[in-house]
């Protein structure tokens, strides 16, 4: 399994992304849905919210159990993917792009280079920290 | 983990296994939701050789079965089978398994994989003392469950006999198979050799059977409203304080089966009930989640998850108090519970 390149990893398999406006998009990643199973429910932060690096702000409910999402940088949560109330699916079937999960405006860039890469987080995945 | 014989079929069939009860099974091949509704449609096959048959023989079987079960073999003929509760003398329920009468010297019980050794101590402790009747507890052999509206043509199909009646059994050779099920769908369940079972096993999927894990039999069973035990039963609560008042046959004044007393009064004056929720809200239902009335504290959910079938989240619960609402508080979230009759699924529809 190969995970994109462009995007950064946290040990608890959320993805995160450096968009051209400087915010942080995340999701979950590929190996996360593939062991979660079905996605029926995404409760989703509140925009506004400002969380911390490694707080749990979401949580993805599958039909097997409920998984708490961490924020992979800290900020402010500026927008959540609204299409996942209604097709919570995207995760499995999008995982990486319209199965995105919320958008942080981060407090400092930088802290994304902290994550993982997706050699390093293939690496994770297969061979444990 | 122990292996069923099946488990190099579920390796190639990319089945995702897992610990069950000391047990590596498949909780799902591919997807769950698809696995649930194949089954809902047409005709999915589960591996459930962890659940352990044992035979019981000997002239005096049938009067020793009528002490230990809640339900009365007395209304078995042979080729038949029923469903009950195994209790102790405080009516806490041990296990819950189905009986079948091959003969009125030889019955048969499958027993729960995570109950069975204390399931056999409890039975082994209750024939102490006991003349004419024996326990046979070898069984290394399969179990498979083939369910769905299309399991009886499938079964025609590989040329498997099946009986004609729900809640019967049949004998073909050395398989015994029997119109039950853990889904709500008709279907038979099979007992078989571990040699046979592996042929059977292919020869089913060979004619069209869709494998299904343990995530699939979990929610087929909840939107069918079937008891799971550990979660829906324990042996802190009585049949009565988990719903199956319906296993527990009373009609004989004279039969002093174990914990008779106590469950007795539970139905005469219930303080617990089991009843069924759908969650009026977004948001997905799971065991132990605590429930309430007027906010006070009536219960908690028994078990809970997704219903496939109707897209909504549905759940058991034990209350003290009956009523039409609850609320359930999820994550420090108090929302809305309306309360409905289970099944709450039957033809793949919402009976709700």
């Amino acid at each position: 399994m190969e995970s994109p390149t462009d995007l950064r990893y946290a040990q608890s398999h959320e993805w995160a992304l450096l968009d051209d406006d400087g915010n942080v998009l995340v999701g979950i990643t590929e190996h996360a849905q593939s062991e979660l199973g079905d996605v029926v429910f995404v409760e989703t932060p509140e925009v506004d919210r400002t969380v911390a690096a490694q707080e749990a702000c979401a949580v993805v409910e599958s039909v097997k159990a409920a998984s708490d999402l961490y924020a992979p940088v800290s900020g402010t949560i500026i927008e959540v993917n609204s299409d996942l109330a209604d097709s919570p699916e995207l995760i499995n079937e999008s995982p990486y792009e319209r199965g995105w999960i919320f958008k942080i405006s981060p407090d400092d860039e930088s802290e994304i280079e902290e994550l993982m890469t997706a050699s390093e987080y293939d690496d994770f995945v297969e061979h444990g920290a | 983990m122990r292996q069923t014989p099946l488990f190099e079929q579920h390796q190639a069939l990319g089945g995702k296994i897992v610990d069950f009860a000391g047990w590596a099974l498949p909780v799902q091949y591919s997807s769950q939701k698809q696995e649930h509704n194949i089954v809902r449609e047409h005709v999915g096959i589960f591996d459930v050789s962890h659940m352990s048959p044992v035979d019981l023989t000997g002239p005096t079987v049938g009067d020793f079965l009528r002490r230990l079960l809640t339900n009365d073999v007395a209304k078995l003929s042979d080729g038949r089978a029923l469903y009950t509760c195994m209790c102790q003398a405080d009516g806490g329920v041990i296990d819950d398994l189905i009986v079948y009468r091959a003969s009125a010297d030889h019955f048969r019980l499958v027993l729960n994989a995570g109950t069975r050794d204390s399931d056999m101590a409890w039975i082994e402790s209750q024939l102490a003392g006991v003349a004419g009747v024996e326990l046979t507890t070898a069984f290394d052999g399969v179990l498979i469950a083939v369910q769905g509206p299309e399991a009886i043509a499938l079964c025609e199909k590989i040329g498997l006999p099946t009986p004609e009646k729900r809640f019967s059994f049949l004998r073909d050779g050395d398989r015994w198979i029997a119109r039950t099920g853990y889904t709500g769908e008709d279907g038979v369940e099979i007992m078989l050799g571990a040699e046979d079972g592996r042929q059977v096993w292919q020869q089913l999927i060979d004619a069209g059977a869709a494998p299904c894990g343990l995530g699939a039999r979990d929610s087929l069973r909840l939107e069918a409203g079937m008891a799971l035990y550990g979660n829906d039963l324990d042996r802190e609560h009585t049949p009565i304080a988990s719903g199956l008042a319906w296993v527990v046959d009373l009609k004989d004044p004279a039969r002093e089966f174990i914990g008779r007393d106590v469950i007795e009064a539970a139905k005469a004056d219930p303080q617990e009930h089991m009843v069924g929720v759908v969650l009026e809200a977004p948001g997905v239902l799971r065991g132990h989640l605590p429930l309430f009335h007027q906010n006070q504290q009536v219960g908690e959910l028994t078990s809970g998850g997704y219903s496939v079938s109707t897209g909504r989240s549905i759940g058991l619960a034990r209350v003290s108090t009956l009523a039409d609402d609850y609320e359930v508080e999820i994550r420090t979230k108090r929302l809305p519970l309306r309360r409905v009759k289970y099944p709450f699924v039957s033809h793949s529809k919402a009976t709700f």
